[in-house]
């Protein structure tokens, strides 16, 4: 502990590694709050007859405004989609082939399974701790889930703005789906972000309330030489260690960060009470 | 020619009966009457007022009759002032016909409420000084009938047995009463123009003509355009078939509190009251967007009467119905322009619990019940376990906060 502590007040410059660029940040924070901003103008049109189904579309202005707002967060959503799959693109093309396969990678792998199993097995006492590279099975299925989740919501809900255009292909009975689907989904992306994403990533225990790298890009090297074993080994062993170091994070941005962000958990947290009161009122 | 013999019989006889004639007591003149009646004080033994005012009198669609005309006992009385207690007017030596119609009428029977039958004087006021309806004064003018009808009908009566249905006031809000009292309408209807003025029956009395096979023809005295469409639709057969629930005018439009159809209340509300029957067609709509949005109180979506029609409503098998296939694209149409027939093939009452009505939407419904509860089970269960373990002293992995430095 005396080591420790005395090893990290004499560096103090390279206490912390860059986990997040900057592009990533910003692109979490687009979808957080068009996220936040297409479910609080969804759910009073998906649980019309819940108490505060009027109430929540009076805030906005009216059914008419709400739809309009929701249209709006969701072209930022699109947007953002769209460019988040180019700049990818763009660096597969450019020869970062380590995003399609490897610990660098997003793509769900063998190993998911096998971490999967070990951490399991961990949680009941079955086993030691798995080493974890820079993205662990969870982070992978947060990850996937919303990039699904933003197809089927995104392209169902554009069916459902411009029918008549999609009618010229497609039967209309496609629009009955389209409404469940964008629905259903939509509590699914509710549900997760608010339960599970929220605990894996902010609220467990370890990380309560809120962990910050996400918004300040950067975590204590020594945390995260404990969470991610297998990167931090692997940026030593390939001697790119030092060019991920980086000094502590701006302590006003950390604030204004931790406000922006409590604040978007607890919309999410009550869009879930919300949700729950409609579906246990039924 | 009358024979000359008949004629000398007849003039014979009346000169005869002459003088018994003559020896009856002359009847009182009004103005015999008047001597005492005139006096705004005069009264009878119990204190109440037996006054008229001459003028008002004279004034009345009565005016020029005599006293004795209605006071027919006083006609052979001789000694004044007279008793007390005469004999009722009887208006039906005159007024055979109304009268007769209010003895059979709901209020000549009284038959619910008990308490006395409604008299004439009951709604035409003080009977010295009755005026003509046509008067703007008489209590039963066209603008004056509602409030007559209103001092039983409203919630104001103060006598329990003469309290009829409460229902002035829902037709004081109501577009025929604001006609009438605000726009000062004299062609809007009031209580009489559907009850009748005499012959008022309950509703449930197949005669009365509110009863519901007779309002459509009631309504449609004014409102002929409406009837005609009517009249031929789905709701207009049953209820001539004896389907008592089959809509006519009243069930969606009610009886008293009748308003605007234009506004967002009256038409959002109109999609509960045909629900009212249609339960299942009003779930399913309930579940599509059409529904959901009306339900937040936006109008310009579509409900009921702008797919089926209000008044020309056909079952969809029926050619002449706007939701029959082959009217369904013009029907779209209303709203959605452009819409083809791959459009129409739309479901606006989809039930995702009927696997036989769109199977498709039925098990896109299963594969998202089974997505969600899958995904929730599996990482719900992976939640609590990770929180029971990092809960735990030994946990390892990061330091708590309060173990850092």
């Amino acid at each position: 502990m005396l080591a420790t502590h005395l090893g990290r007040t004499t560096v103090p410059e390279s206490r912390y590694i860059v986990r997040f660029a900057k592009a990533d940040r910003i692109q979490h924070f687009v979808l957080f709050v068009s996220f936040l901003g297409l479910a609080a103008t969804g759910l009073p049109l998906r649980f019309s007859d819940a108490v505060w189904a009027r109430p929540i579309a009076q805030i906005f202005g009216g059914f008419a405004v709400t739809g309009t707002v929701h249209r709006i967060f969701a072209t930022v959503l699109i947007a953002l989609f769209v460019t988040h799959v180019a700049r990818l693109m763009a660096r597969v093309v450019k020869g970062e082939v380590g995003l399609l396969w490897g610990p660098q990678s997003l793509v769900p792998q063998p190993r998911d399974l096998w971490e999967l199993y070990a951490h399991v097995k961990w949680f009941v006492r079955r086993g030691p701790k798995p080493a974890f590279d820079r993205y662990t099975y969870w982070e992978k299925f947060d990850y996937w889930a919303v990039f699904w989740g933003m197809l089927i919501i995104g392209g169902s809900g554009l069916l459902l703005w411009f029918p008549e255009f999609f009618a010229r292909v497609l039967p209309g009975w496609v629009f009955n789906i389209a409404l469940l689907v964008h629905g259903e989904e939509a509590l699914l992306a509710i549900g997760f972000i608010v339960t599970i994403h929220f605990f894996n990533s902010h609220m467990r225990p370890h990380k309560f309330p809120m962990d910050m790298v996400m918004f300040t890009g950067v975590v204590e090297a020594e945390e995260y030489r404990k969470e991610r074993p297998l990167e931090v080994a692997r940026l030593e062993a390939e001697g790119q260690l030092a060019e991920r170091l980086a000094g502590p994070p701006d302590a006003a941005f950390t604030r204004r960060a931790k406000v922006v962000g409590g604040a978007a958990i607890a919309i999410g947290l009550t869009l879930f009470v919300m949700i729950v009161v409609a579906v246990f009122s039924l | 020619m009358v024979p000359v013999r008949f004629v000398v019989v007849v003039v014979g006889a009346l000169l005869c009966g002459a003088p018994a004639w003559a020896q009856q007591p002359k009847p009182p003149a009004n103005d015999d009457c008047l001597t005492c009646h005139n006096d705004p004080d005069v009264k009878r033994s119990d204190g109440s007022s037996v006054s008229v005012v001459p003028n008002r009198f004279a004034e009345s669609v009565h005016g020029p009759l005599s006293c004795v005309d209605c006071h027919a006992d006083l006609a052979k009385t001789t000694e004044f002032p007279h008793p007390d207690k005469l004999a009722p007017v009887n208006c039906a030596s005159c007024h055979d016909d109304p009268a007769k119609l209010l003895g059979d009428s709901v209020h000549g029977r009284r038959p619910h409420g008990g308490g006395t039958p409604l008299a004439c004087v009951d709604c035409h006021g003080k009977p010295h000084e009755i005026r003509p309806a046509s008067d703007p004064t008489s209590a039963t003018n066209k603008l004056n009938t509602a409030a007559t009808c209103g001092r039983c009908h409203g919630d104001t009566q103060p006598v329990p047995s003469m309290r009829g249905p409460a229902v002035s006031h829902s037709f004081a809000d109501s577009i025929h009463g604001q006609a009438l009292a605000k726009a000062g309408l004299i062609v809007a209807p009031t209580c009489t123009d559907c009850h009748t003025s005499h012959a008022v029956a309950e509703k449930t009395s197949p005669k009365s003509p509110v009863f519901r096979t007779n309002v459509p023809a009631t309504c449609g005295k004014c409102h002929a355009g409406i009837e005609h469409e009517y009249s031929d639709s789905v709701h207009a057969k049953a209820l001539r078939a004896g389907n008592a629930g089959a809509a006519q005018c009243a069930s969606c439009h009610t009886a008293h509190a009748i308003s605007r159809t234009e506004g967002d209340a009256f038409r959002l509300s109109a999609v509960q009251r045909c629900g009212n029957c249609h339960a299942e067609a009003l779930a399913t709509y309930r579940d599509t967007f059409h529904g959901q949005v009306t339900r937040l109180g936006f109008a310009p979506v579509a409900k009921c009467e702008d797919c089926h029609r209000p008044h020309g409503t056909f079952a969809p098998s029926d050619p002449r119905s706007s939701v029959a296939t082959i009217n369904l694209i013009a029907t779209c149409s209303k709203c959605h322009t452009g819409a083809n027939a791959n459009f129409v093939k739309y479901q606006p009452h989809a039930n995702q619990h009927d696997p036989k009505r769109l199977p498709q939407l039925y098990y896109a419904a299963r594969f998202m019940d089974v997505l969600l509860l899958g995904v929730f089970t599996f990482f719900g269960l992976h939640t609590v376990l990770w929180f029971v373990r990092e809960r735990h002293p030994d946990a390892g992995d990061t330091p708590r906060k309060d173990d850092r430095a």
